[in-house]
C-alpha cells in the first residue's frame, strides 16, 4: 500500500472517538498508518479509561511506552515548545487496531501521569522511559532504574547526554551483606569492633 | 558487653542498599511462636541454569515462592542511543544483535519500518524471500527455546535432537547470507543477495530432517510422564491478565488469544500464505511449549510454500534514494557516482515523520518505533522487545510456585538476552 492510498481514507472508528473526544484533542493525524491523537497529560487517564473500556475501541493492550526527546529541535509539527513527548501504542485485539497517544512533557519538571491502574504492563514499560529519559510517571508504584544501575548519574537517551560519556566505577554493592556472613560464624569479631567505635 | 545486648547482624535484616530489592519486598517473620523467617534466594545473574544473563531474588517460605523481583538490564548496550548516530542501513549489524537466535526476523523488521517511513514497495520476490527466511529462523528459535528447556528439566537428549535440527537450518542460512549467527542480511529496499541456485532442493530436505527430529522429540516429551509433572498446571496466566501485561506471541497464544501479527495485519506478503494459528486453552507452562512446537509445522509450511510460489525478478527495488547502483553505473556516468556518493555518505533519507511498525518475532511482537528528522540518521529508534515486556509478568507467573518451577517457566518465556536488555 502506498502512502497516497491511505491517505485517502479514514476509518469510521476515527472520526467517531474524534466526536467522543473532541475538546480534549490538541492535533490529531488520522491518515497515518496508525491514527494518532495528541492530548493533555491531564486528561490521559480519562482518555485511555474510555479507550480501553468502551466495546466500540477496546484498546486492551498498552503495546508500547516510550519517550521522544526533542531538544530544542522543530522540524516536527508538534504544536508545543515541551521537550519530551510520551508515545503509546495501544492495540485492540477485537478489531485489529492500532492507535498513537502522545502526551508533551516540559523540561523543567517532566511527568506525566502513570497507566499502572489500567495496564499492567505500563510498570515495566514506564520504568524504563523513566530509566532512559527521566520523565517521571506520577503515581507508578515502584519507579525504579531498570536497564542502567542505581548508581548510574543522568539518563542516557536524553540527547545532551554525551555518547560516549563515562561514568564512575561502582563500590561494590553490598559490604553489609559480605561481612554479615563472616560476623555470624566469629561473633567475638563484632565485640571488637563495637569497642574500637 | 552481655552477649544479648550485642545486635547481631542479621543477613535478613540488614538493608540491602540500593539496586537491592524492591520495597515491598522485605523478609517478614511467618510465625511468630517458632521464630521462622522466610528466606531471600538470589538466582543469577549468572546462574547455569538460566540461559541468559537476568536476577531473580525470590523470597521463599521452603519451597513456595512468596514473592520474586526480576531485576533485567546485564546484557543493556544502548541499542538506541547507537542507532541515534548511525544511517538507517548501519543500524542493520546491531539489529543481528537484539534476539540473536532469530536475527533474519530483527532485520526484515527494521527495514518494512524503513520501507513503509519512505512509502516504498519491494518487489514480490524479495517479500517471499524476507518470509521464507524468517519462518526458517522462526523455527530455529523455537528450536533452540525448546531444546534448552527439555535441558533444563533434564532431558539432554531432547536438546541434542532439536540442535542437530537448529544446525540444519542454519546451514541454510548460511549458504544464503554467508553467515549464521549476526547475518545482517536485509537492506532497506532490498536484499543483500539472493538465494543460491538449488536452495529448493537443500532446503526441503532440511525441512524433512527437522521434522524427523522434531517428531523424535515429540515422543520422547510431549508424553513424557517427568516432563508432564513439571510443566502441566505451572504458571497459569488468565487470557485478561495476558493481554493487559502485553504478552504477544506463543505467551498469549498459549491463554487462547488468537493473535498474530502475521495474520492480523499482513505485512511482507504474509496474505499470501496458508497458515494456522495455534492456540492454547489453559495458559501453563505445557500450553507455551505445545503451541511453539506446533509453530515449527506451520512455519516449514510456511517456507514450503514460499518455495514453490517463488517469483521471478529482482531483488532489490528500483529506487536510487534507496538502493546502491550497479557497479559499471558507478564508475561509467556521473550520475551513478552522485548516487553512490550521497547513499554512503548521507545515507537514505526518509521524509519527517514517525511510524511504528510491527512484525511477529519469534518472542512475539517486535516493533520498531522510529523518528525521522530528514536527515540521513534516525531522530529516535525504539525497539519494542518482547522478551522484556514478557518479563514484567514473570513476578505474577512465579508467585506462588515452588522454586523448582523457576526454571521451566523462565525457560518458557524464553527471554532473549539482547532482545530484553537491547
Amino acid at each position: 500500500m502506498s502512502v497516497e492510498e491511505v491517505t485517502t481514507n479514514i476509518p469510521d472508528w476515527c472520526e467517531k472517538l474524534k466526536k467522543e473526544l473532541s475538546g480534549k484533542i490538541i492535533a490529531q493525524n488520522l491518515s497515518a498508518f496508525n491514527p494518532e491523537f495528541r492530548i493533555n497529560a491531564s486528561d490521559l487517564i480519562e482518555v485511555v479509561e474510555l479507550l480501553k473500556d468502551q466495546s466500540d475501541y477496546s484498546f486492551n493492550m498498552l503495546l508500547n511506552v516510550t519517550v521522544v526527546d526533542f531538544m530544542d529541535q522543530d522540524f516536527f509539527p508538534r504544536l508545543t515548545s515541551d521537550r519530551f513527548d510520551v508515545v503509546y501504542h495501544f492495540l485492540s485485539i477485537k478489531h485489529s487496531r492500532r492507535l498513537v497517544l502522545k502526551v508533551s512533557a516540559s523540561e523543567s519538571k517532566p511527568a506525566v501521569p502513570t497507566l499502572t491502574g489500567s495496564y499492567l504492563s505500563a510498570n515495566f514499560m514506564e520504568r524504563e522511559a523513566w530509566d532512559m529519559f527521566g520523565v517521571e510517571f506520577t503515581g507508578h508504584p515502584d519507579l525504579r532504574r531498570i536497564l542502567m544501575y542505581e548508581e548510574f548519574i543522568g539518563h542516557p537517551l536524553r540527547k545532551d547526554y554525551p555518547i560516549q560519556g563515562k561514568q564512575p566505577r561502582v563500590p561494590l554493592r553490598y559490604p553489609e551483606v559480605e561481612n554479615t556472613a563472616r560476623f555470624m560464624h566469629r561473633p567475638e569479631l563484632i565485640q571488637i569492633s563495637k569497642k574500637a567505635s | 558487653m552481655s552477649s544479648s545486648e550485642i545486635k547481631k547482624p542479621s543477613l535478613l535484616e540488614s538493608d540491602f542498599g540500593v539496586g537491592g530489592l524492591s520495597t515491598t519486598m522485605r523478609p517478614h517473620a511467618l510465625n511468630d511462636d517458632l521464630h521462622t523467617e522466610s528466606m531471600i534466594l538470589n538466582m543469577g545473574p549468572t546462574h547455569p541454569a538460566t540461559h541468559g544473563t537476568i536476577r531473580i531474588v525470590c523470597e521463599l517460605s521452603g519451597e513456595d515462592i512468596l514473592d520474586a523481583d526480576v531485576e533485567v538490564g546485564y546484557l543493556h548496550r544502548g541499542f538506541e542511543k547507537m542507532s541515534e548516530n548511525v544511517t538507517y542501513n548501519q543500524v542493520m549489524p546491531y539489529t543481528d544483535r537484539l534476539n540473536y537466535v532469530s536475527p533474519i526476523i530483527n532485520n526484515v523488521g527494521w527495514c518494512l519500518t524503513i520501507e513503509k517511513l519512505m512509502g516504498i514497495k519491494v518487489p514480490k520476490r524479495t517479500d517471499y524471500i524476507r518470509v521464507l527466511m524468517s519462518e526458517i529462523s522462526r523455527v530455529s528459535d523455537h528450536l533452540t527455546c525448546l531444546g534448552a528447556s527439555a535441558m533444563e528439566l533434564g532431558a539432554m537428549t531432547a536438546m541434542l535432537y532439536l540442535m542437530q535440527g537448529r544446525e540444519a537450518l542454519w546451514d541454510l542460512i548460511e549458504e544464503v547470507t554467508g553467515a549464521r549467527l549476526t547475518i545482517s542480511y536485509s537492506r532497506v529496499g532490498g536484499l543483500a543477495a539472493d538465494l543460491t541456485p538449488g536452495f529448493e532442493g537443500r532446503a526441503l530436505i532440511a525441512f524433512k530432517k527437522v521434522r524427523e527430529l522434531v517428531a523424535d522429540c515429540d515422543r520422547l516429551l510431549s508424553r513424557n510422564r517427568i516432563f508432564l509433572d513439571r510443566m502441566c498446571d505451572v504458571a497459569i496466566l488468565t487470557p485478561e491478565k495476558a493481554i493487559s501485561f502485553g504478552l504477544t506471541g506463543p505467551m498469549l497464544r498459549s491463554t487462547g488469544v488468537n493473535y498474530d501479527v502475521r495474520k492480523a495485519f499482513p505485512y511482507s506478503s504474509y496474505e499470501d500464505f496458508d497458515f494456522e494459528v495455534p492456540l492454547g486453552t489453559k495458559g501453563d507452562n505445557y500450553d507455551r511449549f505445545l503451541v511453539r512446537f506446533n509453530e515449527i509445522e506451520q512455519s516449514l509450511l510456511i517456507c514450503e510454500q514460499a518455495l514453490k510460489n517463488m517469483p521471478e525478478g529482482p531483488i532489490n527495488v528500483d529506487d536510487p534514494r534507496v538502493v546502491l547502483p550497479p557497479k559499471e553505473e558507478v564508475y561509467n556516468s556521473i550520475d551513478g557516482m552522485i548516487m553512490h556518493f550521497e547513499l554512503v555518505f548521507k545515507g537514505l533519507q526518509p521524509a519527517i515523520g514517525d511510524i511504528y511498525f510491527p512484525v511477529e518475532g519469534g518472542n512475539g511482537e517486535l516493533g520498531f518505533y522510529v523518528v525521522s528528522d530528514g536527515s540521513g540518521k534516525p531522530y529516535r529508534a525504539h525497539v519494542r522487545a518482547p522478551s522484556f515486556i514478557h518479563m514484567g509478568s514473570m513476578r505474577e507467573m512465579l508467585v506462588g510456585q515452588k522454586i523448582s518451577d523457576l526454571i521451566p517457566t523462565f525457560g518458557m518465556v524464553n527471554m532473549i538476552g539482547g532482545e530484553c536488555d537491547r
